[in-house]
């Protein structure tokens, strides 16, 4: 081809960073979405990045070497990638079982046993922990109640490796379950109906054609339970500390709570074990997705349903059987365990007793300011997140380019982590008083609020995507030619129609951020 | 005025060329089709004449006032130009008035001069009484008509149009088609129109632009591009034409020259200074071709499929010459023409296609 002109360079560039496309309330908008993730995501955990490798200022890995070298840190790194592989496993059988039979069949009762089977979801893994110590153990109410409960002195079942493997996965099941459901339910109608209409009868159809085109969600809910097992301090904590089975996150913590000049440094490193190990898992999941072509295209079977005739009642009784373990049989030993008089006697009409709720309600002012505390952190992050979601969403949805995926990276990468190691960076981020203010926020909710707005921004920012997707971008090209700018189209035409999903997305975050433990 | 110039614009995704160097003028008041075959860039030229996208090189202006170059871009929302969209883009959430009045809105218009306009728009597109509605509630040929009227209420100089009767049924669409004619004739807008149908674009548009791999390879009225396509492209492109090799045995006179067509002396149409070659190319069109008895004149062939069109047989023959052409001829007449019968193809017209795509 003759007679072309070379551009000059620096259009080029601009180009290749889309940064000629946009005009100046866009440009604006990017500016604050850019300033949003660079304070509450990014800088901190260069800063912990920089606090693990070079203390003081310059760089040196000696303290590293030296800490990992520890036999205690060792063995917590060890354990760390045992206990969270195990429960992958765990939790990638019980959400991929669970999700087959809800995806694809005509089982009774689905919302229900969807509701039950995430409710988990949103209990505190401390609290989950504590009442299955209750449900297991020597003073179990509710085996005592049948007389099953292990004598008196004998070790408790749960204090051990296999114990805190069960526990987180089962905590982390829903995580798979939820995953790998969506993306069943994308696999389009009509791959269904030609896999059907070739002679495949439906458990061919399941394995040969639903599961694989479904693995994208299998993997990446495991790769979410594996790092979110990785980071859990509750269970590990609870169960671990007494078993005496060190892991990186209880060690963490119990730095933290130690006082000396390298606490925060100390602390820093090992979150960046942490750190490491879920990058690990990250890597493999995407490494997994990337070896198969799994596009599809057309609308996704909804609605598809196996008749599983005679089967159908067994398999309800399954599920429920399933969710009695998982759910009901913690939940009622903590019940019972809050309703009699004391500690270790059954339950009865002579012991049953409201006192227990009546007192934390009423007479703690510091349990009920806590709530209050929970609650409007959790509304706050929620609403913030919304309103920082919809034009990052619109941003990744139609205006891709280099620097939004930079954003989009970065709030990933957040998310993944453990939220022990997203509080450590906070933690060193925001310890300094602030420039201009000169306040610090350590110590104070804000910084809570911080950590949460970093590590949540994914699960707001999502849901809203998708909801864009389901946009005719021509809906939003229409507003601009009729003379609307960015911010009005934003607000008119797609607020409008992207809200509910935005609305989902928001609620998500306010639910996991009311279950953390502050 | 609305006169729109696209000046050597190209359009460059990473190394991919999907408007090439294309150069057009669009008449104050005209209305220009642009026809193409699905990925030949037609889209993405209406996206860069609305300010969707950016030139990689080249300007685009409207009037006197550049809209779009490497180094200047106004964005959309200040082009003052209207879009018909394939999809209509109606936006659901707001009733059939506040679609149309979204852009008086939007502009700061007062309420009653917006709620007069609205209702001149709709009238003109005969839903005035449709204003109360959602598009949810309208039918596919009233959401397109509500289209058109979003797009006249802010009375703008250029209309881009983008397959808009592309989700339309073959009745409802015949209907638009001379709705939009009306509707140029009475507003006088200039219109730029997409579409990969030619008849579409044969019984709209003023010229048509034909696309092809990201360039425009024809710029001409619609009865000029069935009679003498530029390209080998063109021909067989518009009109069921039909591209057979042919040696120019005659330089071009008085419009006219010679040519052999397998074995067949005939002449046909060509353009001035049309010179001899032996690798010239004619185009032909199912009408122009008649069927004579095998061995009287013509050239022979045997005839491979016919099938009966509605009004008419479309025969598909071979000639003896070469295996792999096939000649298609309409015939009014169902007379008895047979899979397998040898005959005789004669050329009542046809057209040299100048030499410039070799």
């Amino acid at each position: 081809m003759s007679g072309q002109t070379a551009i000059d360079p620096a259009t080029r560039f601009l180009d290749r960073i889309g940064a000629r496309r946009w005009t100046v309330s866009e440009a604006w908008v990017l500016v604050g979405l850019f300033g949003f993730v660079l304070c509450l995501s990014l800088a901190p955990l260069g800063r912990l990045l920089s606090e693990a490798l070079m203390p003081g200022g310059n760089f040196e890995l000696t303290r590293l070497v030296r800490l990992y070298g520890e036999g205690l840190v060792w063995r917590a790194t060890i354990n760390t990638l045992q206990i969270a592989a195990g429960a992958t496993v765990i939790a990638v059988i019980l959400g991929a079982a669970m999700a087959s039979v809800i995806a694809v069949t005509d089982v009774r009762g689905k919302a229900a046993i969807v509701f039950c089977f995430i409710l988990p979801l949103m209990i505190p893994p401390q609290v989950s922990a504590l009442a299955w110590l209750q449900a297991l153990g020597p003073s179990s109410t509710l085996l005592g109640m049948v007389d099953l409960a292990p004598p008196p002195g004998s070790p408790h079942p749960l204090f051990s490796m296999w114990g805190i493997i069960a526990l987180l996965g089962m905590h982390n099941a829903p995580l798979v379950f939820l995953a790998t459901r969506a993306s069943m339910r994308a696999v389009p109608a009509d791959l269904v109906d030609a896999a059907r209409s070739n002679g495949a009868g439906p458990f061919t159809t399941m394995h040969t054609v639903i599961l694989p085109l479904a693995s994208a969600g299998l993997i990446s809910g495991g790769a979410i339970a594996f790092v979110s097992a990785a980071g859990n301090f509750g269970i590990q904590a609870m169960l671990g500390i007494p078993a005496r089975i060190p892991t990186l996150i209880t060690l963490i913590f119990q730095r933290l709570s130690d006082y000396g000049p390298s606490v925060l440094a100390d602390a820093a490193a090992l979150a960046l074990g942490l750190a490491v190990i879920a990058i690990c898992g990250l890597g493999l999941q995407s490494w997994l997705i990337r070896r198969r072509d799994l596009r599809v295209t057309g609308t996704g079977a909804q609605f598809l349903e196996f008749r599983l005739g005679r089967w159908r009642t067994p398999t309800a009784v399954v599920c429920w059987v399933g969710i009695a373990v998982v759910l009901f049989i913690p939940l009622g030993a903590l019940l019972t365990a809050a309703l009699v008089r004391a500690y270790g006697l059954p339950l009865s009409w002579e012991t049953l007793t409201f006192r227990h709720f009546a007192n934390a309600l009423f007479n703690h002012t510091a349990i009920r300011r806590a709530f209050l505390t929970s609650l409007s952190l959790a509304s706050m992050t929620a609403v913030i997140l919304m309103l920082v979601a919809i034009p990052l969403g619109y941003f990744l949805t139609w205006r891709k380019s280099l620097a939004i995926r930079l954003l989009s990276l970065s709030a990933e990468l957040s998310y993944a982590l453990p939220g022990a190691v997203i509080a450590i960076a906070a933690i060193l981020f925001f310890l300094k008083p602030l420039p201009f203010i000169g306040v610090s926020l350590y110590g104070t909710i804000w910084i809570i609020l911080a950590a949460y707005l970093a590590n949540r921004l994914l699960l707001a920012l999502r849901p809203t995507v998708s909801g864009f997707l389901q946009i005719d971008r021509a809906l939003d090209e229409a507003a601009r030619v009729a003379g609307a700018g960015f911010v009005r189209s934003l607000k008119d035409v797609l607020l409008p129609m992207v809200a509910p999903c935005a609305a989902a997305g928001a609620i998500l975050v306010f639910l996991t951020a009311l279950a953390e433990i502050q | 005025m609305a006169h729109l110039n696209v000046d050597a614009v190209s359009k460059e995704f990473g190394t991919f060329n999907a408007v090439n160097n294309v150069s057009l003028d669009v008449r104050d008041g005209e209305f220009l089709a642009v026809l193409g075959p699905s990925g030949c860039g037609k889209t993405t030229l209406l996206r860069l004449i609305a300010g969707f996208e950016e030139v990689t090189r080249g300007r685009i202006a409207i009037g006197d006032r550049t809209m779009s170059s490497p180094t200047a871009h106004l964005p959309p929302e200040h082009r003052r130009i209207g879009i018909v969209f394939q999809s209509y883009a109606l936006w659901p959430h707001m009733t059939v008035s506040e679609n149309v009045g979204y852009s008086l809105k939007v502009a700061g218009a007062p309420s009653d001069e917006r709620h007069k306009r609205v209702l001149d728009a709709l009238a003109m597109v005969g839903l005035a009484d449709f204003g109360g509605r959602r598009p949810a509630m309208l039918s596919g040929g009233e959401r397109q008509r509500v289209a058109l009227a979003r797009c006249l209420v802010a009375a703008p100089s250029l209309i881009l149009l983008d397959e808009p009767l592309a989700n339309l049924d073959v009745h409802l669409r015949a209907s638009m088609e001379d709705e939009f004619t009306d509707f140029h004739r009475r507003t006088g807008t200039t219109m730029f129109y997409i579409t990969h149908d030619q008849s579409e674009a044969m019984a709209l548009a003023d010229r048509i632009a034909v696309m092809d791999h990201g360039r425009v390879v024809q710029v001409a009225t619609p009865l000029e591009l069935y009679r003498e396509p530029a390209t080998e492209m063109v021909a067989g492109f518009i009109g069921q034409g039909m591209v057979v090799p042919a040696e120019i045995r005659t330089s071009e006179a008085e419009g006219r020259c010679h040519a052999r067509i397998f074995g067949h002396d005939t002449a046909v149409r060509c353009r001035p200074g049309q010179k001899v070659t032996a690798t010239g190319a004619v185009c032909v069109h199912p009408r122009e071709l008649s069927v004579v008895p095998a061995g009287v004149s013509g050239i022979p062939g045997r005839v491979r499929r016919v099938v009966y069109r509605g009004g008419y047989l479309r025969a598909e023959v071979v000639p003896d010459a070469a295996s792999d052409v096939s000649l298609n001829v309409e015939i009014v007449d169902p007379e008895a023409l047979r899979p397998g019968i040898e005959v005789g193809i004669t050329l009542n017209d046809g057209w040299a296609i100048p030499a410039s795509g070799t």
